[in-house]
């Protein structure tokens, strides 16, 4: 059982990671960003070209995932989606737009990296094992990465001042221009962060579980899934849904194991109870 | 459009896909346009029904599972109970409208992403039942499903068995045609009456609609389960062509195009969904010969589509008569 439960855990902090980014995107700008998946897929490509094929160091190869992804954010932001979100008369023409970047992002991933599955060197050997638990310690390192990183994300919206800015932006679009809150960068910052957690998400797990370029659909899902759970648009829901949904699958995975491959459909089943009865969520603000 | 004017186009469109496209294929000698016409046909059918749903101001791209279930509906009753295919297309129809109304009786309260987050993970659901459940013969799918046999009334054939024909392309493509061309004079209908009004006060303001008397419960429902109906046909359909049906027959991949047909078309129109549909499967089908760059073509196209006409590409009229 605690085996079940620290793998939840583990999965949780990675899940919860990607959340928070398609969150943050959400909550600035109304725009669910189909290409998270992809983007994540993107920073675990990254991740491979530098530690596993040219052999610098993971923090290394980390950054640049970050950073990469941090630029193509900002420029699909820039040059994208404002664009779109101003000439168009509904604002659902966006999912469209998101739609076709997770397209054009899926056909460079193919052309530059090929369709293969790609994995990397431990970065720390070794298995932690006392008995009952038995923990990679590589697994323990992504992990507690993880959660430093979503600690991280949480004090800076909180102390920094385009964290501040981001938050009234989510808040309310127009008093926060009333305010003073420069509104078209800070939602820049805020989509390119976004992106930016998507590929370190990437970029960390291609050390545990390798990476390939048909993964970024069922990613983008299980985002989708958490943000449900959580509530869209809200920090502490995507939290709340990333570990819930690990939890989740990390316990159907042992429970449900004698009926097969169910354990999705069983979430799923319960998502629609507990949508029914809290349409947004744990957390969400109303009608997101 | 003055009457005169809307009769003559309606006229002229019917006159191009029974008379002129068969004409034109026969003398050209591509039989192959007949299955992607066909594909289109059916792919509008089910773009049409997600089309509704976005009527009523929700994001549907849970499509692909109606699709799919109505499919396995059709070659379950025909391979293993003996149905003939022919009424297989109303019962799976009705089959998916029913489950739609179940399932959305939770969902349809929730509204924006949540709803589309939610349809989107439905497909995801779909093929997950119809990998997991026995009946559907999992990853194997069902194959070897029969052709649509023949149909006649007192004596009379009205359609022949599918299997007899020396042609069963064309037989096909005017059996999809028909059924489009039925499903875009009902949604023309739908949207230009009572309902139709309705179902816009909806997609406009819920609260206010329902503060007025209008039954936004009852009309959402609706609207969902009709959409779901046409997500059913298609699928039906569909199966019939390829005779066989896995649970990677429709994936998010497909529901997510539905929503694109009908965004590309342009929300606003009723016959949106039908060009967005033919200009997306025929610009995925003339970038195969990029090869390797296919992908990346129609996708960066698509992008800049969207740059230009985020309203769709029936906005273009809209965009030409203001400059005049």
């Amino acid at each position: 059982m605690e085996q079940v439960i620290v793998n939840g855990f583990y999965l949780g902090a990675q899940y919860a990671l990607i959340a928070l980014g398609l969150t943050l995107i959400f909550a600035l700008m109304n725009v669910l960003n189909f290409a998270h998946g992809q983007m994540y897929v993107l920073g675990g490509f990254i991740s491979y070209t530098i530690y596993g094929k040219l052999g610098l160091p993971f923090v290394v190869a980390l950054i640049s995932s970050g950073v990469t992804l941090a630029i193509v954010g900002a420029l699909f932001e820039r040059f994208l989606f404002r664009t779109v979100i101003k000439r168009s008369l509904r604002e659902e023409s966006t999912m469209l737009l998101a739609a076709a970047t997770a397209f054009f992002l899926d056909a460079v991933i193919l052309l530059l990296f090929g369709e293969k599955q790609r994995g990397v060197p431990k970065i720390v050997k070794g298995v932690y094992n006392d008995g009952n638990l038995i923990m990679p310690y590589d697994r323990m390192v992504v992990g507690i990465l993880a959660i430093a990183f979503i600690a991280g994300f949480i004090l800076y919206m909180k102390y920094s001042r385009p964290g501040r800015a981001m938050r009234a932006l989510a808040q309310d679009r127009v008093a926060a221009q009333l305010m003073g809150v420069e509104v078209d960068r800070y939602t820049m910052i805020g989509f390119a962060l976004g992106a930016m957690l998507a590929g370190i998400v990437g970029g960390l797990l291609v050390a545990i579980t390798g990476i390939n370029s048909g993964i970024g659909g069922p990613i983008s899902i299980k985002a989708f899934l958490m943000v449900m759970i959580g509530g869209a648009g809200v920090v502490g829901g995507a939290i709340a849904g990333g570990f819930i949904l690990g939890m989740l699958e990390s316990v159907g995975l042992t429970v449900l194991r004698e009926f097969g491959d169910v354990t999705y459909l069983v979430i799923f089943a319960a998502l629609m109870v507990f949508l029914s009865i809290r349409p947004n969520g744990l957390m969400g603000k109303p009608w997101g | 459009m003055s009457p005169p004017v809307k009769i003559l186009s309606v006229v002229v469109f019917l006159f191009a896909v029974f008379v002129a496209v068969p004409v034109m294929i026969t003398v050209t000698g591509r039989t192959d346009f007949y299955y992607t016409l066909t594909s289109v046909a059916l792919l509008s059918i089910a773009s049409a029904g997600v089309w509704l749903t976005f009527y009523i101001g929700r994001i549907n791209i849970g499509q692909g599972a109606y699709s799919l279930l109505g499919g396995y509906a059709s070659a379950i009753l025909v391979v293993d109970y003996g149905w003939s295919f022919w009424l297989t297309i109303p019962a799976a129809g009705l089959l998916c409208a029913g489950v739609s109304i179940l399932v959305g009786l939770p969902i349809l309260r929730l509204r924006g992403v949540y709803f589309a987050m939610v349809t989107l993970v439905f497909t995801e659901v779909a093929r997950l039942l119809a990998l997991a459940l026995p009946v559907t013969g999992g990853a194997t799918g069902m194959t070897s499903i029969p052709l649509p046999g023949a149909v006649s009334i007192f004596g009379l054939t009205i359609i022949p068995d599918f299997a007899s024909l020396e042609n069963p392309r064309l037989a096909f493509y005017l059996l999809a045609v028909t059924l489009m061309v039925l499903c875009f004079a009902a949604m023309y209908r739908i949207v230009h009456s009572r309902i139709g009004r309705l179902c816009q006060s909806l997609q406009q303001n819920e609260e206010l609609a329902s503060s007025i008397g209008v039954n936004i419960v009852y009309l959402r429902l609706i609207a969902y389960a009709i959409s779901s109906f046409l997500g059913g046909v298609g699928g039906v359909i569909f199966v019939a062509i390829s005779q066989s049906i896995y649970p990677s027959s429709f994936t998010v991949t497909d529901s997510v195009n539905f929503m694109l047909n009908c965004f590309l078309g342009g929300l606003g129109y009723v016959f949106g969904p039908m060009l967005g549909t033919l200009v997306l499967y025929f610009g995925w089908d003339l970038l195969f010969e990029a090869g390797r760059f296919q992908l990346l073509i129609y996708s960066s196209v698509m992008i800049v589509l969207i740059l230009v006409l985020p309203n769709g590409l029936l906005s273009l009229g809209l965009i030409l008569r203001r400059k005049v």
